[in-house]
């Protein structure tokens, strides 16, 4: 196709696009609780790749998610505080301790492999942390936040239509973000810092701070998306929360879907969400396990040969380019 | 009579940069050949390419008549070409009798493992000296000897030398060339590729001039003394 | 000192008897490939499987069972660095590390899959004995006991073969090990192989002490990367310190506080030191 073709296609691909978003609202509740639930993780998702195009691959991301998730059902069951000031302040705490543990390791000039080992590290003592204060938080037995009849105050809403609107904002947010990083001249900069730092600080580029903005961004839009995950299911789980596998799924749909792409990411989502639910339908509780045993050799078969992932592959597709030899996460 | 090392038309180089354009030569048994230049003539190349650390993009590399060029380098030792790498590349953190004995691994030379290294010490009393030193930690002629040694321990029919005396003082160059005539006396093939062509002649009996990946001159090592080019090209005269 | 203080020190080294065993792997096949295996733990819960089916469901003798799970493990091994590691041996890095966290995933799914969630036990209980006053489990015992003596053997193997010195050989220099005879393929197909097997003789230990469920590996994985990254990558001897030092805090923290708050410290204290000094104790 060639780029006057792309470009014919595109009001009819937007309007398309306009009414999948709108669908839901018509649709029965089990297609409203399917897009809700793709939607949040889209929030997440694209979060973890606003630091994993640039070469920041966090194995910890659950850290961010539970503590999203936790501290506003905490302000709100011990001290009625409103998730609307409760996830700000969840999303605050979550930046806090990014920075926190990001400023040395980025001063230290940890990367690559080693950075990662940090943030499971990060993930581990957020899951432990949780557990320990069993008396709290409930521990590995999860917590619930308490029943309001105030819906949008606790934002305990029934009707999934209005949680799916609330969670498009969240989402509209996050592409907003998305797209003013890739926009803005942080991107370049970072581009360049992934490709070689010692180049990149030489040319008077601030690596520290280009570094902690954006790890403050991801982690503040992934706590935003478990604070949403935890109001939505109106429970929680150290496990489905903070741990290596959620940490490990985040990372998976993210490079599946495509990390370097504004919808790559939403794609994700929506692309593993879905394989789940049909694995559900087809095989009901009998093959638990049998959608993630699938992702877990997906993962390593994206890894492989598709490491720019399905929305790589389709716009290279489209634009009949040779692939660009694996070089999503090019060798250093 | 059929050498015993045969390269025809050899054309190698790496990636899209082309170092050889068409060599050909040939070694007979207890023969001592040099392959001599300057810095950038593709000598490390030439080496490489028939230890088969580097596949050659076309031409034929030949052991006795069977053709060696496709196979990777753990067979080519095993055939009996055994390569002294440029710069020694010793094993820094094992030590010398380590090193030796990595220069052994093939079954065959395993067998004949307490002999041989009572030869290599024989040959090199310093190094029997320095056994259990890290290898690291020796000085460029030792670390020369012990290349040396670690290659002659699986009795190649054919040695590679790869520039012994570079990085090392005139009076351990000596050594080193010294050594070379006693390995030849004890009947060992040898083709040496250097840069110091002066002393290389004196130990060899034929010699090849390879500049810019061309074989430029061969001859006797004795004809090669007396050409003119060589000599004011090589010998400043 | 309390007696509870110095029983919980032994119960410490105890412990750091097995992490030093599965560090030793680890650290094995990073130092030989240049790779970190995330997937190293799910190793481990795969052949307790291994040796809890075949003595529970098919009455194998405990030894054969060990012995067969320790086999499964090596094969295990090697298909990991045949199927995941070796399409991306060329890879960044991070490209290795994503790949074999693509194999852990699969690895406990499957064994969701095939076993459930439940957790299983062995079902055998090896009794506690008394030393002085202080309590020590003899499974704990044993699995320290056989963790030495594998190092013990681990370390002469690698001294005095010849497979064992081009294991300590590659990693100096890999470019010219096809010049000495050896197969640079074969070297990372064995040390898989061994790798996989001391991961098999861990879980044959850790299965005398634990339950068996697919995220067991979730207890023990992370503290075995943080060990092996805190004594330097591919250090055998520096992983085995800082076995000792994590499971020392483990425990003495342990006596102290909830456990949990004992690993966190014990996590946090390795975060602080890598950032402090990035390549380990024992680093380079």
């Amino acid at each position: 196709m060639t780029e006057g073709q792309i470009n014919a296609w595109r009001i009819p691909a937007l309007v398309a696009f306009a009414l999948l978003l709108a669908a839901p609202f018509f649709l029965s509740n089990y297609y409203q609780h399917m897009a809700v639930q793709i939607v949040i993780w889209s929030v997440v998702y694209t979060a973890w790749s606003l630091m994993g195009r640039f070469r920041l691959t966090s194995l910890g991301h659950g850290a961010f998610l539970g503590v999203g998730a936790y501290v506003p059902t905490l302000l709100w069951n011990n001290f009625g505080v409103t998730p609307w000031l409760g996830i700000p302040a969840g999303m605050a705490l979550a930046v806090l301790l990014a920075m926190v543990v990001g400023y040395p390791c980025f001063r230290m000039k940890v990367v690559g492999h080693y950075f990662a080992l940090v943030t499971l590290a990060l993930g581990q003592v957020v899951l432990l942390v949780i557990v320990a204060s069993r008396e709290v938080t409930g521990g590995s037995l999860g917590m619930t936040p308490k029943a309001s009849e105030h819906a949008w105050y606790a934002l305990q809403l029934e009707d999934k239509r209005e949680f799916y609107a609330v969670v498009l904002v969240a989402w509209l947010l996050t592409l907003a973000v998305w797209r003013a990083v890739d926009r803005g001249l942080g991107r370049a900069a970072l581009e360049a810092l992934a490709e070689n730092e010692e180049a990149a600080a030489s040319i008077g580029i601030d690596v520290l701070r280009e570094k902690l903005r954006i790890t403050a961004l991801s982690a503040g839009l992934t706590a935003l998306g478990g604070a949403l995950y935890a109001q939505y299911l109106l429970y929680l789980n150290p496990e489905a929360m903070s741990g290596v596998g959620i940490s490990l799924q985040i990372v998976f749909a993210s490079i599946a879907g495509g990390m370097y792409s504004m919808l790559g990411p939403t794609v994700g989502a929506a692309f593993t969400i879905l394989l789940t639910e049909s694995l559900r339908v087809e095989f009901g509780t009998h093959f638990i396990g049998a959608a993630n045993t699938i992702y877990g050799a997906l993962l390593v078969v994206f890894i492989i040969f598709m490491p720019r992932g399905i929305v790589g592959l389709a716009s290279e597709l489209l634009r009949r380019k040779p692939p660009a030899t694996p070089a999503a996460l090019p060798a250093e | 009579m059929t050498a015993l090392l045969r390269l025809d038309d050899i054309h190698a180089g790496y990636g899209s940069f082309a170092a050889l354009f068409g060599i050909s030569l040939e070694v007979e048994a207890g023969e001592a050949v040099a392959v001599m230049g300057p810095n950038g003539a593709g000598k490390t190349t030439l080496l490489r390419v028939i230890s088969g650390m580097l596949k050659p993009s076309s031409g034929t590399v030949a052991l006795d008549g069977r053709a060696l060029q496709n196979l990777p380098a753990h067979r080519i030792l095993a055939a009996g070409i055994a390569h002294v790498p440029e710069n020694r590349r010793l094993f820094p953190r094992l030590t010398v009798a380590d090193n030796l004995r990595m220069g052994a691994f093939l079954p065959e030379s395993r067998r004949h493992f307490a002999e041989r290294l009572q030869w290599v010490y024989e040959l090199f009393p310093r190094l029997k000296e320095r056994a259990s030193q890290l290898a690291g930690t020796m000085s460029g002629g030792e670390q020369q000897m012990c290349a040396i040694g670690r290659a002659l321990m699986s009795k190649p029919r054919i040695l590679l030398m790869d520039e012994p005396s570079a990085g090392l003082a005139p009076l351990v160059v000596e050594q080193v060339f010294d050594l070379v005539r006693r390995i030849r006396a004890e009947g060992f093939t040898v083709l040496i590729v250097e840069q110091n062509v002066r002393q290389v002649l004196e130990v060899v009996d034929r010699a090849y001039l390879l500049e810019t990946g061309r074989i430029k001159l061969a001859g006797s090592a004795v004809s090669l003394k007396d050409n003119d080019f060589i000599r004011s090209a090589y010998f400043g005269i | 000192m309390d007696i509870y203080l110095v029983e919980a020190i032994v119960n410490g080294l105890l412990l750091g008897g097995v992490l030093a065993l599965l560090s030793l792997g680890l650290n094995l096949i990073f130092g030989v490939i240049d790779v970190v295996w995330i997937v190293y733990a799910e190793l481990v819960m795969s052949a307790m499987y291994v040796v809890y089916w075949l003595h529970n469901y098919y009455a194998w003798p405990l030894l054969a069972a060990c012995a067969a799970a320790i086999v499964f493990a090596a094969l295990l091994g090697v298909l990991v660095h045949l199927l995941v590691i070796e399409p991306v041996l060329r890879s960044a890095p991070i490209n290795q590390l994503l790949a074999t966290g693509g194999a852990l995933f699969f690895l406990q799914s499957l064994a969701t899959l095939l076993f459930g969630t439940d957790f299983r036990n062995l079902g055998i209980r090896l009794p506690i004995i008394e030393f002085y006053g202080i309590f020590i489990s003899f499974s704990r015992l044993i699995a320290f006991g056989v963790a030495l003596i594998s190092a013990v053997v681990l370390y002469f193997f690698l001294a005095k073969t010849y497979l064992g010195t081009a294991i300590r050989a590659i990693s100096q220099d890999r470019e010219i090990m096809g010049l000495m005879g050896v197969s640079e393929r074969r070297i990372y197909l064995t040390t898989s192989a061994i790798g996989g097997g001391l991961a098999g003789l861990a879980a044959c230990l850790l299965v005398l002490q634990y339950d068996v469920h697919p995220f067991i590996g979730l207890t023990f994985g992370p503290i075995t990367f943080m060990v092996c990254v805190l004594g330097g990558l591919g250090n055998m001897i520096g992983g085995f310190i800082a076995a000792f030092i994590m499971s020392q805090i483990i425990a003495v923290g342990g006596y102290y506080m909830p456990i949990e708050m004992a690993e966190v410290l014990a996590f946090v204290f390795f975060i602080v030191l890598i950032l402090i000094r990035p390549q380990g104790i024992m680093g380079k």
